[in-house]
């Protein structure tokens, strides 16, 4: 390469300018065009795609309910919990609480009762130890007849304030940034000298979760392929006239909303619903030992691989459409069974469109909310029913954003196994 | 035509039709039998029925009623990869996602042959068509006529004594065409192999065939070598599509010795035609006479003969060639061409000329 000294000569123009500057001179309106054209689109995504992503990675590694209290109509930020925060800023983790960290105590539950904020503060304490709120609003009433030595004071009021796992979450929650909610969404959390350990057998949920809605997502793809692959061949092969009302079968549920086809659902599979009633009408089935297709994984299984069937069938039948029948038909001339045919010419080029349907439904599924919260059950639920609960029954946002963000981590992960294994440009979805 | 009873046939459709939809017959009556290494070319207009008997004869479709026959056993109830045809598609039909050398290995696999004799007779196959350097591209890197050099290579590779090809140059430019025409027959014939050709391009049909057949609405209309269609049409479908042709209609008036026939043209003109497709006067006729055997110069006609009063419309210099458009028994469509010869006249349009020719070359065909 060193040698081609023509290939390091500037080109240039008639006039003489290096081509490269006229070029991305000549393009520059161009260019400025299609960026104003863009940028609306653009802008949206910032405000609502971008920026609320941002907003739950943050969150998730972020809370202040232990450290600042924002009034609610001015938006003042008041620091709260600064004596004990300087007392944990100079002693170490695991020391026992002296009668200095008391009085600490003592002075920054008053401020936090002036502040009317007790609640609050013991909330995010709660996240960490259960069963920690009901002290601090109960020191709250308490604090201003207290008297020294207020170790005892405090051990009058309850002796949990003596607990060292009360006292370690208190010197967690003293930082407004922490890990910690990563910690709790992979069943971990902190002992008290500050270790990480897992959390009780019976109150490891999430892990469980997680596995369940990886496993249920798989399971839900791999039966849309089933069911989608024949369909969508039919579709591809069929006239024309025929096609379109097969497809317009396939489509259907997209113009049904999702509620109704999964109320829909509920009709026919629970206990007392359509199907059962019909199998025991016909005598498949005792009247005793009905099946229980609803309100379980079952049922989630079931509505979900219905719900997400078009999304396999249109990028399928969007490659299969393309595959002119001659290659099957060259490869049985040439010898082939038509098994082997289907195997080594077939199938191979439908494997774009395979792997652009496995994606979306799979990403799809592993965020659905409504179906599995409706049909699901007690074992039928989703993770995403799990940030839900957080997000709207116990308030624990962080710990929301923290289990979404893990999610999201996965998806991207399972996308860039997806694009070294099988390459994105591979990728066929219409 | 051959006798069909004729137990040398390699090839023989017998008495076959077939319908798609149970309400039109696509292909009707077909009898066909070729012998081994002959090339055979199904010509006809797009929807004659071409394609279906080569689907039929590869077994893809089955023909709705009759027997074909390949090497004396029927082969309705063979399937199509027990048949050992090879097959040449239109749009090649090379598999994508494999590379050239996987393309030609496939026939060879799936019947179960060793590395060694694979790689041997891949390579054989591909220097017949000059593409050995190839084999380690993909089919989307080549072009469309490297891509039919390949199909072909691929139809041969397994050596099947009996190759269909669909229109397999229709994808391609005038001049890689003609190359390739020239390189289908020299395999075919090199190979011994018996072909199946199916075109509506006339002049491939001509050049490349031992003998076509004349497709129209699901019916052979003439089954003969390239010459005797060209000179010989047997009805005024086959006068017409093959080659460039003029027609003049009437009616017979009387029937002569030497299969020859008097025949008044429309405007009153009498003529002098070949009595080919008419039987007795009375009966309406299509007269067909080639553009190149009119006669303008009257000295070059036999005694007797008659003559026809023509008037130029129009004149136009082709090189090798002059083609004069003439007004003539009414009609503006009569074309003649001459060589372009030092004494042959170019014609000023407005001009009015006598015409003649051999009652031997003007065939009375069919209305
Ligand atoms: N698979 C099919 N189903 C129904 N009709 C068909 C099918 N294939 C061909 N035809 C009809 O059969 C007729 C002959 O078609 P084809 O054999 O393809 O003619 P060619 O090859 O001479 O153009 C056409 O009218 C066409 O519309
Ligand atoms: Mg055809």
């Amino acid at each position: 390469m060193s040698e081609t000294s023509a290939s390091d000569e500037i080109l240039t123009t008639a006039d003489g300018k290096p081509l490269k500057e006229a070029l991305a001179k000549a393009q520059f309106f161009a260019k400025r065009r299609a960026f104003i054209l863009v940028l609306p689109l653009l802008a949206f995504i910032l405000l609502t795609f971008v920026m609320p992503i941002g907003q739950m990675l943050h969150r998730s590694v972020k809370n202040e309910g232990f450290t600042v209290h924002t009034d609610v109509t001015t938006g003042v930020r008041t620091p709260i919990m600064t004596e004990l925060s300087i007392w944990f800023d100079q002693n170490p983790s695991g020391t026992v609480p002296d009668e200095a960290a008391y009085t600490a105590l003592r002075n920054d539950i008053g401020a936090l009762d002036e502040l009317r904020s007790a609640g609050s503060a013991g909330t995010r304490i709660n996240y960490l130890r259960a069963g920690s709120r009901s002290l601090f609003t109960k020191a709250a009433r308490k604090w201003d007849k207290m008297e020294a030595p207020y170790q005892d004071a405090f051990y009058d009021l309850d002796d949990e304030w003596a607990d060292a796992t009360l006292w370690a979450a208190m010197r967690q929650a003293s930082s407004s940034y922490t890990f910690d909610f990563y910690l709790a969404a992979m069943d971990y959390t902190r002992d008290g000298d500050g270790s990480v350990t897992k959390v009780n057998e019976n109150r490891q949920v999430y892990i469980k979760l997680f596995v369940r809605t990886l496993f249920l997502s798989l399971l839900i793809t791999f039966m849309t392929f089933i069911l989608a692959y024949p369909i969508a061949h039919l579709l591809a092969t069929l006239p024309l006239r025929h096609s379109n009302i097969l497809m317009i079968l396939v489509l259907l549920p997209f113009w049904t909303s999702l509620l109704v086809r999964t109320t829909s659902w509920m009709v026919l599979l629970q206990s007392q619903g359509v199907v059962n009633d019909a199998m025991v009408g016909v005598g498949i089935l005792a009247d005793e030992s009905r099946l229980q297709m609803m309100y379980n994984q079952t049922g989630t299984v079931i509505a979900m691989t219905h719900i997400l069937l078009p999304f396999m069938v249109l990028p399928l039948y969007s490659v299969m459409r393309p595959i002119n029948p001659s290659y099957v038909r060259a490869a049985r001339s040439l010898g082939a069974t038509s098994w082997t045919a289907f195997r080594r010419i077939y199938f191979p080029q439908t494997v774009p469109g395979i792997g652009a349907g496995a994606l979306l439904v799979f990403i799809l599924a592993v965020g659905y909310y409504i179906t599995p919260a409706l049909v699901g059950g007690a074992d039928g639920q989703l993770i995403s029913n799990l940030i839900a609960f957080h997000m709207q029954k116990s308030l624990n946002w962080s710990l929301a954003a923290a289990l979404a963000s893990l999610l999201l981590g996965g998806i991207l992960l399972l996308y860039w196994l997806y694009d070294r294994l099988v390459g994105i440009d591979n990728l066929k979805l219409g | 035509m051959t006798d069909l009873a004729n137990d040398q046939s390699f090839v023989k459709f017998d008495r076959v039709q077939k319908s798609y939809d149970g309400e039109v017959l696509v292909v009707k009556d077909l009898n066909l039998s070729l012998p081994k290494g002959e090339f055979l070319t199904m010509l006809g207009p797009s929807g004659s029925g071409k394609t279906t008997c080569l689907m039929m004869l590869a077994g893809f479709e089955t023909a709705t009623h009759g027997e074909i026959l390949l090497d004396g056993s029927p082969i309705n109830n063979i399937p199509p990869h027990k048949r050992g045809i090879g097959m040449v598609f239109q749009n090649y039909a090379l598999f994508p996602h494999m590379t050239v050398g996987e393309n030609l290995s496939f026939p060879l696999e799936v019947r179960g042959m060793d590395k060694s004799v694979r790689e041997e007779k891949i390579k054989r196959a591909l220097d017949m068509v000059q593409m050995g350097d190839f084999i380690n591209r993909r089919p989307a890197q080549l072009s469309g006529g490297q891509q039919q050099r390949i199909a072909l290579s691929r139809a041969l590779v397994f050596e099947p004594e009996l190759v269909l090809m669909d229109e397999p140059l229709g994808a391609l430019d005038k001049q890689l065409r003609e190359q390739l025409q020239f390189e289908i027959t020299r395999l075919a014939h090199d190979l011994g192999i018996t072909t199946v050709y199916v075109t509506h391009d006339q002049t491939e049909a001509l050049t490349m065939s031992d003998r076509v057949a004349v497709f129209e609405d699901g019916r052979i209309q003439q089954l003969a070598p390239p010459d005797k269609l060209y000179e010989e049409p047997e009805n005024s479908f086959v006068a017409q599509f093959i080659g460039e042709n003029n027609t003049l209609e009437g009616v017979v008036t009387a029937i002569k010795d030497n299969n020859l026939c008097e025949i008044k043209l429309d405007d009153g003109e009498i003529i002098d035609a070949n009595a080919v497709n008419v039987s007795k006067v009375g009966e309406r006729s299509r007269v067909s006479i080639r553009p190149e055997r009119v006669e303008m110069n009257k000295d070059r006609l036999q005694p007797g003969a008659h003559t026809l009063k023509a008037e130029v419309m129009e004149f136009i210099y082709m090189g090798d060639m002059f083609r004069t458009r003439l007004r003539v028994a009414g009609k503006d469509d009569f074309v003649v061409k001459t060589r372009n010869a030092p004494d042959q006249q170019r014609l000023e349009p407005g001009t009015q000329i006598d015409i003649g020719w051999l009652p031997e070359d003007c065939r009375a065909l069919d209305a």
